[in-house]
């Protein structure tokens, strides 16, 4: 099988190239240019600079595959950047890598890689595809505290049908294990926690540079007072605890979270932990992993957030929108986050939250 | 293998080779006083004066560098310093379409020195206006510091105007400094007929070792150092000669400038069915540059709607080796500043491949790469192009 192994410059994707390899196929290797302004940026992130550009060629020397580099920056600033800054500005809390293995992993490069004659594509993901009745399933790595299922749950099952992840049955430390092994440098890389296209990590000193934010108010959402003001409602996610900057303690002296915002009006409400308890989900643009809809009536798991809790609810929309009711209440969930469907440790579907409640 | 990346560097000459490894073996310092350090001197001198001898300037015009590279800093850096000495004289006229190893300098000076840098147009050729550089001087001629035409442009293949540009630079007493790294071998150089002032060299193009070069300097304009040291190539340049570097250089500049007419027409040949075969075969390309004054071994088409760097690819799984454009570049691919220059569009940029011929290069190897290439454009085509739903922006 000709197969085209992402590499970025991590451990992860590297070893997942090397077992590509093992395994007899024929395989070339990719690094994505994804940021294309690298100012600010110095040394090594785990994925996007010159450096991890270096790194990921070094690895393809050492398993003896060719090695280039392709420019999907433009795509990545439409598809990534601009949709990151523009869900932020209408007050969602989005999820960059989802976005990106959404349209850029598993779709631009994907496509690419299929018209100029490759079969799949394998990338360092810890997550598992299997076969059940002839169709690839997407399910959790064995490794539960490094699973990215999460991220992948907006592939459909077609791009699941041309996609590899030959971590999923290894941990992390199994992975670094490995890559020692095959004497590959980066086998103590550090890990890549933060979004890539931010330089310094200070997304909302990075966000407050790209989004022109109106000043407004943060209300208390019980007593409806005005509290202080804000300098941009795109600063404050649900769920946020600190950097409020409340003068005032609340009258019962309880620690204050935002429970609601509301871009349009540059509104940002406050309240007391219990207003961000919620039972009900909705989400839209739905994408079915499985390959089937979510049976309406069934029960469930789902996940907001990567690495978040697993919360069993039950399914009561399935159509172009998801809902969700949750069998206990759980906090603070943002709109723009995925929500993502599980049937135990296989991957049902997912949709990108829109509403909560309680 | 068919290798068509000749303009990024080619094999060494064997005669070459053998000469460069029979020097490794010797232990000597060109600056020691005893009879081994004389004898490497001598090695040094011999080969400064083949270059003098083929290249017609007196041997003393000549400096070893590390490269094309070190060259071509030295030039632009250590002109513009040594001109500020009398008189302020910001302005640095550069071409458009100059190798990174000649802009980069010129705006770091920009960056560091007060420099002002102004960039000489090209038409859609690729070839500066030379109107435009006689009124960029006219804007006041005693504030130049420096300008830097290349010979021939590395990607494009367009060979400048150079005599012309000599003679504008000399009517106004201002140095010229050219970049020859792609015209030496491929164009007749005769620096008796042609007064200009500096030419940078590098070894590797024409089957001399990597990191060898050389930067001529003439017509009493100096240069302030860039590495400063022991002062082996006195006031111009510090750090022990190569001594083996420089016998090859000299042999390769000897043999090049020997066998170029020749060479050039072999190239040429080669070079003109390849583009009058691709031009029928592959529908929607173009080839870039001027179809005239070019380098006899620089083929450089676009190919619309397919990417360079899938041609690239398509082409490296089958053994033939081209490029997307100079090599500097490649990695993350940006649009080549030389096309920009040039007035062409994004999408025309991204999708240009550098085809360049070389001494190794057979009809066989030509004929297989007119065989491969169609199918390889088609393929590319169907994977289209990284660009994004926006229009593209010119950069």
């Amino acid at each position: 099988m000709k197969v085209l192994a992402a590499l970025s410059g991590g451990v992860d994707s590297a070893v997942a190239a090397a077992r590509m390899v093992d395994q007899g196929h024929d395989v070339t290797a990719v690094h994505l240019a994804l940021a294309r302004n690298h100012a600010g940026q110095t040394g090594s992130r785990g994925c996007c600079t010159p450096l991890d550009a270096k790194d990921a060629k070094r690895v393809a020397d050492v398993l003896g595959i060719p090695f280039y580099i392709w420019d999907f920056s433009e795509r990545f600033q439409e598809d990534v950047i601009d949709d990151f800054i523009a869900e932020y500005a209408a007050g969602h809390t989005p999820n960059p890598c989802v976005r990106c293995n959404e349209k850029i992993k598993f779709a631009a490069v994907l496509e690419k890689g299929i018209a100029l004659g490759f079969d799949k594509i394998a990338t360092g993901h810890h997550a598992q595809i299997k076969l059940i009745d002839g169709k690839p399933q997407l399910f959790r790595s064995v490794d539960h505290e490094k699973d990215q299922s999460y991220v992948l749950s907006v592939l459909t099952s077609e791009q699941l049908a041309s996609s590899l992840f030959p971590l999923g049955d290894i941990t992390k430390a199994e992975v670094r294990t490995e890559a020692q092994a095959r004497g590959l440098l980066v086998a103590d890389k550090p890990e890549s926690y933060d979004i890539c296209f931010i330089p310094d990590n200070d997304t909302a000193g990075w966000l407050n540079k790209q989004i022109i934010a109106s000043a407004g108010q943060i209300i208390d959402a019980e007593s409806g007072a005005t509290i202080t003001t804000h300098q941009g409602a795109h600063q404050f996610t649900v769920g946020q605890r600190r950097g409020l900057n409340l003068d005032k303690s609340a009258p019962d002296r309880q620690a204050r979270y935002v429970v609601g915002v509301d871009t349009k009006t540059a509104t940002v409400l406050v309240g007391p932990e219990r207003l961000l308890s919620i039972k009900t989900v909705s989400a839209y643009q739905p994408k079915w992993t499985s390959g089937k809809m979510a049976v309406v009536g069934s029960d469930v798991t789902i996940q907001m957030r990567a690495h978040g809790a697993q919360l069993p609810a039950k399914i009561t929309r399935a159509d172009d929108v998801i809902e969700v009711l949750l069998n206990e209440s759980t906090r603070g969930v943002a709109p723009g986050q995925t929500l993502a469907i599980y049937d135990q440790d296989r991957v049902i579907g997912s949709g990108t939250i829109t509403a909560t409640g309680r | 293998m068919p290798y068509f990346d000749h303009a990024a560097t080619t094999s060494m000459v064997p005669e070459v080779q053998k000469l460069f490894v029979e020097h490794l073996t010797q232990a000597a310092n060109p600056s020691s006083i005893h009879n081994s350090g004389r004898k490497a001197r001598a090695i040094v001198e011999v080969a400064r004066e083949q270059i003098g001898r083929a290249l017609k300037t007196h041997p003393s015009h000549i400096y070893f560098t590390a490269g094309g590279t070190e060259a071509d800093n030295l030039a632009v850096k250590g002109l513009y310093w040594s001109r500020q000495k009398d008189k302020a004289r910001p302005r640095i006229l550069v071409s458009a379409i100059e190798h990174h190893a000649v802009l980069d300098p010129a705006h770091w000076l920009e960056k560091t020195s007060g420099a002002i840098v102004e960039l000489i147009p090209v038409n859609q050729k690729g070839v500066i206006d030379l109107d435009e550089l006689t009124k960029l001087i006219a804007k006041n001629e005693t504030d130049v510091a420096l300008i830097a035409v290349m010979w021939a442009n590395n990607e494009v293949g367009s060979v400048q105007p150079i005599e012309e540009i000599v003679k504008l630079a000399n009517a106004h007493q201002i140095p010229l400094h050219v970049d020859a790294v792609q015209a030496i071998g491929s164009l007749e150089i005769d620096l008796s007929r042609i007064n200009l002032d500096s030419l940078a060299i590098s070894g590797h193009k024409i089957g001399a070792p990597h990191a060898t070069g050389l930067l001529v300097l003439r017509n009493g304009f100096k240069v302030d150092p860039v590495l400063h040291g022991g002062n082996q190539e006195p006031e111009v340049r510090s750090g022990t000669i190569n001594t083996a570097g420089a016998a090859a250089l000299g042999l390769a500049v000897e043999l090049a400038v020997a066998k170029q007419a020749q060479h050039a027409a072999r190239l040429q040949a080669l070079r003109d069915k390849l583009i009058k075969e691709i031009s029928s075969l592959v529908p929607d390309c173009v080839v870039n540059g001027d179809l005239e004054n070019r380098l006899p071994g620089n083929t450089h088409f676009s190919f619309f709607g397919a990417s360079g760097d899938s041609i690239l690819m398509l082409l490296d799984q089958q053994g033939i080796e081209v490029s997307t454009g100079s090599a500097c570049s490649a990695g993350v691919a940006q649009p080549s500043h030389v096309l920009m220059a040039m007035g062409v569009d994004l999408f025309h940029a991204i999708s240009s491949v550098r085809i360049t011929l070389g001494t190794s290069t057979t009809e066989t190897e030509v004929n297989q790469l007119i065989t491969k290439l169609p199918q390889a454009v088609a393929t590319a085509r169907l994977a289209g192009l990284n660009v994004g739903k926006k229009e593209a922006v010119k950069e």
